[in-house]
């Protein structure tokens, strides 16, 4: 059915090492919250998923992780790369993804609508991959929390001004709640439920 | 209590190399081949596939080998391999009713569309050791007849056709089947999920249990309705094709034991049944497993729950092996630490017990 | 939640029975026809070949609602040969070479140019061997068919 060769070139060239490289570097980024990674593996994903975007779902996604894509995602040929490389089932319930990927300037749903993981397993929760224009430049926010010495700043370009309000939402869910991955071109910053994140004052 | 301690490498390293010493055995012998053991011990690779839940003639085979034949171990080396594996993802449902059948017995029809297939059966031998074996003789090829090509009809079905036995079980529509390999368990637990947890169960836990419920603890009235073995073709769905394809075939073993139900207030009285699947040439596992699901339906029927076979958690809980051993053989590993806990708990409740009856000898004597 | 197809319409796709067949042939059947070609295929790896699980479902009684039963061994390759047919190998078992060289043959016979070699050294025998086998299994079981026969009682 999708027997275009786009939709099924660009995985990793070597799978074992590359997504433990991704890994490590995922992991490193989600436990210092804050810190800029790079995904190095030279894949060629299909637009509009990001080098770093794709990294991580070749390296986290697989058959039992259902996945949301953003609608302009699910309409390009991610959603055949996904179940190409992956074999992950695509999901149209933001509740039942276990991870949902957004690509730039894709509308940033209520977090509530995700799986936040329940009270025994807070990890059944959605982890959202969103790409921004550039993982700096941006409006300056400070972080802190667990992983991060006092605190630290990140200034993400083109983060939706609601992400704050909704953030603070999500904090008061903890045990439970999402997990947030903010990616650009290569770069990861991860951003854990732990994370205390406010606006810099001016 | 736990408490690291270091030291007994060395000791470990040599003993592990004594292991493989001992493995290996009189160097003088042939060292036994994969492909011998798969040939040659073809039941007991079976059974480590089966209770493995892995199907991989030569790696279980391996196993086998690594173990010195102890098929506990062997399962426990299958089933750590198949944790580094990644998931495809499942199969289309295997059709039993299109097998390749190698063997089909029936106990209850006689005359029966396909007939009575005995197929590669120790049945009907006098269980006498046979001292031919001990030569490498010369072994007669397999008698052939010509196939009339008559279907091999389940069983199931033909009584089916009255009405007198309950159809094949039934989920509820939207029920997605569960897995106990991704999922933590819980009770009561459904039935698709409590088949899988069977089909890799301890073959002799779960022979033990059907033996008590034909022993009058849960009975069920069980008939063979029918036993069947062979060949099953195993179909992957491709989304990128857009087709299933056929990964190739698989030996399994299915029974589907048929057991007296006298009605209730629903439903009629009708025949019942308990369905056995197994990976591999494994009768007597496929036979305990129907025993043993259709005494878990105790409730199902508005039964008495009065026997360990119809304990569902008792059963589930116990009956795999790698978890069984892993606990009990967790028991040598040092507990230096908590044993001398008890120890000194032991000492003291001695010393206070010595007191008491010091205390009490005195006041005797005081009373005197 | 794996899309479902209509299982009774695979047949129509002839490359059903092309990756079918493949993946009965042997690794050392493959490597031979290989040998054959006039000139070894250039291909580029789109998955794999990688070895993993699949986990095999019954049905409850035979017919009814799916269970997972077990798991298998698959390997599976996915390649690109430089005009860009795409081919798919799949097998069970642990042979990753092997399911590449399916793949490589499955795409091979995309082309009628290539397709006569591919059935006459790989899916042809294939299949004859297959029937083959298949007869044999029916005839030595057949051959361990009960005959019933009563025994004349003496009654009259």
């Amino acid at each position: 059915m999708h027997s275009k060769t786009e939709s099924l070139i660009g995985g990793f060239p070597d799978a074992v090492l590359n997504s433990q490289t991704v890994f490590r570097a995922l992991m490193d980024c989600l436990a210092h919250p804050g810190s800029t990674g790079s995904v190095l593996p030279a894949i060629v994903p299909p637009a509009p998923l990001s080098i770093a975007a794709g990294a991580i779902m070749l390296t986290l996604c697989d058959h039992d992780t259902p996945v949301w894509l953003s609608p302009a995602m699910a309409q390009s040929d991610v959603s055949a790369w996904l179940s190409f490389h992956c074999g992950a089932p695509l999901t149209r319930e933001k509740s039942d993804a276990r991870f949902a990927f957004l690509d730039k300037g894709a509308a940033l749903p209520p977090f509530g609508l995700f799986a936040a993981g329940t009270q025994d397993y807070p990890d059944r929760s959605t982890t959202l991959v969103i790409e921004l224009d550039a993982l700096d430049g941006g409006r300056a926010l400070t972080l802190s929390g667990p992983g991060i010495r006092d605190v630290t700043q990140i200034a993400p370009l083109g983060l939706p001004d609601s992400f704050l309000h909704q953030w603070t939402g999500n904090r008061a869910l903890f045990p439970r709640g999402i997990d947030v991955v903010l990616v650009a071109g290569r770069q990861i910053i991860g951003l854990p439920r732990t994370t205390k994140i406010s606006g810099l004052e001016a | 209590m736990y408490v690291a301690v270091k030291g007994g490498e060395t000791a470990i390293a040599n003993a592990h190399r004594l292991l493989a010493d001992r493995r290996r055995g009189d160097r003088t012998l042939p060292g036994l081949a994969i492909e011998q053991i798969i040939a040659q011990l073809g039941l007991a690779v079976d059974r480590v596939m089966a209770e493995a839940s892995l199907y991989d003639r030569s790696l279980a085979a391996l196993a086998v080998k690594q173990s010195r034949g102890d098929m506990i171990e062997a399962i426990f080396l299958l089933r750590a391999y198949r944790t580094t594996l990644p998931r495809f993802g499942s199969s289309v449902p295997i059709e039993t009713g299109a097998m390749r059948v190698e063997r089909r017995v029936s106990a209850t029809y006689k005359d029966l569309p396909g007939g009575q297939l005995l197929g590669p059966t120790f049945d009907y031998t006098h269980r006498l050791l046979d001292p031919s074996l001990l030569d490498d003789g010369a072994i007669d090829a397999p008698a052939t007849r010509d196939d009339a090509g008559e279907a091999v009809m389940r069983v199931s079905d033909i009584l089916d056709g009255e009405g007198l036995i309950e159809p094949d079980g039934q989920m509820p529509q939207d029920h997605v089947p569960g897995d106990i390999t991704r999922e933590p368990m819980e009770f009561p637990m459904p039935r698709d999920l409590r088949l899988q947890a069977l089909a890799r169960g301890d073959e002799g836990f779960l022979l033990a249990l059907g033996y008590s419920t034909q022993r009058g603890y849960g009975r069920t009235h069980p008939f063979v309705g029918e036993i069947r073995m062979g060949l099953v073709s195993v179909e992957f769905d491709v989304a990128e094709l857009g087709f299933s394809v056929s990964l190739g075939e698989i030996r399994v073993t299915e029974c589907q034991m048929v057991n007296q139900f006298k009605g209730s207030a629903k439903a009629p009285p009708q025949f019942t049944r308990g369905y056995g699947l197994v990976f591999g040439q494994s009768e007597r596992k496929a036979m305990a497993m129907s025993l043993v699901d259709r005494a878990l339906r105790t409730e199902e029927f508005g039964e008495d729950v009065v026997a360990p076979a119809q304990d569902e958690e008792f059963v589930i809980s116990h009956c795999d092996n790698v978890q069984a051993t892993g606990f009990v053989e967790h028991l040598k590993l040092p507990h230096y630490v908590d044993f001398q806990a008890e120890l000194d708990l032991v000492r003291r409740m001695r010393a206070k017990h010595a007191e008491g009856r010091t205390a009490e000898s005195d006041h005797q004597e005081a009373a005197e | 939640m794996s899309a479902a197809f209509a299982h009774d319409s695979n047949t129509h796709d002839p490359r059903k029975r092309v990756i079918d067949l493949l993946a009965r042939c042997s690794r050392d059947e493959l490597e031979a026809a290989m040998v054959t070609l006039e000139q070894i295929p250039s291909y580029l790896r789109l998955r794999g070949p990688e070895t993993g699980l699949v986990i095999v479902k019954g049905r409850i009684g035979g017919g009814g609602s799916p269970f997972n039963l077990g798991e298998t061994t698959v390997s599976r390759a996915a390649i690109h040969l430089e005009d860009g047919r795409v081919g798919h190998g799949f097998r069970l078992g642990t042979d990753r070479r092997a399911a590449e060289l399916s793949a490589v043959f499955d795409a091979l016979w995309q082309a009628e140019t290539e397709r006569s070699f591919v059935e006459q050294t790989l899916l042809l025998p294939a299949e004859r061997k297959q029937a083959l086998e298949t007869d044999a299994l029916a005839r030595e079981t057949a051959a361990t068919k009960v005959d019933f026969f009563t025994m004349v009682r003496g009654e009259d």
